[in-house]
């Protein structure tokens, strides 16, 4: 799998909803992620990419879409 | 050494019901339960203040430590609700306990100010005597304000604990504490003069289910406890789904995390106090028990305050 892969995989696991977000789509405003959602995602991310996200990093805007999570990621491995 | 030697709540008679906001919300009193674990919470009346609900806690807690007012040395009140820029309540209830020359210290610290509150007084205690750590908080004047906003304003109720802390070796000793502060999200929990409570509950449920663990493992870590040694944890009343997901971090039972957050709703920072008076009473510490104290608050302020039950 890819990392766009990888990252869909954990959004439809910590949303419970197995449709496909539009890479762009918000997250959030689609339904795919609540507040209490969003601190598993990044849990679930750390653990799949062997990555540490410093408290400093955990802003949602990062988190706001599946090509905001890549991006992030790929800029922390 | 400092020592927990009484506490006290106050909470306003008019209970407030999901199904009444609701329909000043347009929304459904069920929604408001699933997204908070709130089922109604209090409403001080129109002439209640800050400064008049934390006298009622601070009495209480006076009796039930057996300590005259005559015999504090400090006096701290926390709120992030008073009604006005200054002087703060802390003044007014110094003076209606009938003190006039005890330092009494306002902490203008939402949510987080009465763990604040703890850990400074078990600090000072030995140079001041006795201090009442007050938390009062009369939300109910901040949600009203206009606009609503349904995501803010069925979470917060009115109240006030109060904690006597002493320097002698009391019964339930404090053990140790960690405060943090991270200003670099201050605009996600704020009260601006005079305009509605600001918050980006994403930001501050993401950076609190985080913090609180880390606090609480950080002060256990210290001390070489688990969080399975803690007999209770008595943390501040935000949110069930939070509590719950601290819970989980620390892989306790979530039954170990007192909660009266169905009945009063978030407090702010009285509802550790509050928490803690409550389940004082009943069942209350018994010999050896470790008590966990936990808070998160705009700032972001947050920390942990260990205690101990003597053997």
């Amino acid at each position: 799998m890819d990392n766009k892969e990888r990252i869909l995989a954990i959004v439809r696991k910590v949303s419970k909803n197995n449709t496909l977000p539009d890479p762009e789509e918000s997250l959030f405003d689609s339904g795919f992620l609540d507040s209490f959602a969003l601190p598993d995602l990044v849990s679930d991310l750390e653990r799949e990419f062997g990555i540490k996200i410093p408290d400093s990093d955990l802003n949602p805007r990062k988190f706001e879409s599946i090509a905001r999570i890549q991006s992030y990621i790929e800029s922390r491995m | 050494m400092a020592a927990i030697r009484g506490l006290g709540a106050y909470l306003p008679s008019r209970v407030v019901s999901n199904a009444e906001l609701a329909a000043h919300l347009n929304c459904e009193a069920g929604w408001i339960l699933d997204v908070s674990g709130i089922e109604e919470r209090r409403y001080a009346a129109p002439e209640e203040t800050v400064a008049s609900m934390g006298v009622a806690a601070a009495q209480q807690s006076l009796e039930n430590a057996g300590v005259s007012a005559g015999d504090l040395g400090m006096i701290l009140v926390s709120s992030g609700s008073s009604e006005r820029r200054f002087p703060g309540p802390a003044s007014a209830i110094a003076h209606a306990l009938g003190l006039d020359h005890v330092p009494a210290i306002d902490l203008p610290i939402a949510s987080a100010g009465s763990l604040f509150g703890m850990a400074v007084a078990a600090s000072l205690c030995g140079i001041h005597g006795n201090i009442l750590v007050v938390a009062s908080e009369k939300m109910s004047a901040i949600v009203s304000r206009q606009p609503l906003e349904r995501g803010v304003a069925p979470l917060f109720g009115d109240g006030a604990g109060a904690c006597l802390i002493g320097p002698d070796d009391g019964p339930v000793k404090i053990v140790d504490s960690v405060l943090h502060t991270d200003g670099a999200f201050a605009e996600d929990l704020r009260l601006e003069f005079d305009a509605p409570l600001e918050m980006n509950g994403r930001s501050v449920i993401l950076q609190a289910s985080r913090k609180i663990p880390a606090a609480i493992g950080e002060l256990l870590g210290r001390k070489g406890k688990s969080a399975s040694s803690v007999q209770v944890f008595l943390m501040h009343q935000a949110n069930q789904n939070l509590m719950d997901r601290v819970a989980r971090a620390l892989e306790v039972d979530a039954a170990r995390f007192y909660s009266n957050i169905r009945r009063y709703g978030n407090t702010s920072s009285a509802s550790m106090l509050i928490a803690a008076a409550e389940w004082w009473r009943d069942p209350g510490p018994k010999e050896g028990d470790l008590i966990c104290f936990a808070a998160f608050g705009a700032g972001f302020h947050w920390g942990a305050l260990l205690a101990e039950a003597a053997s």
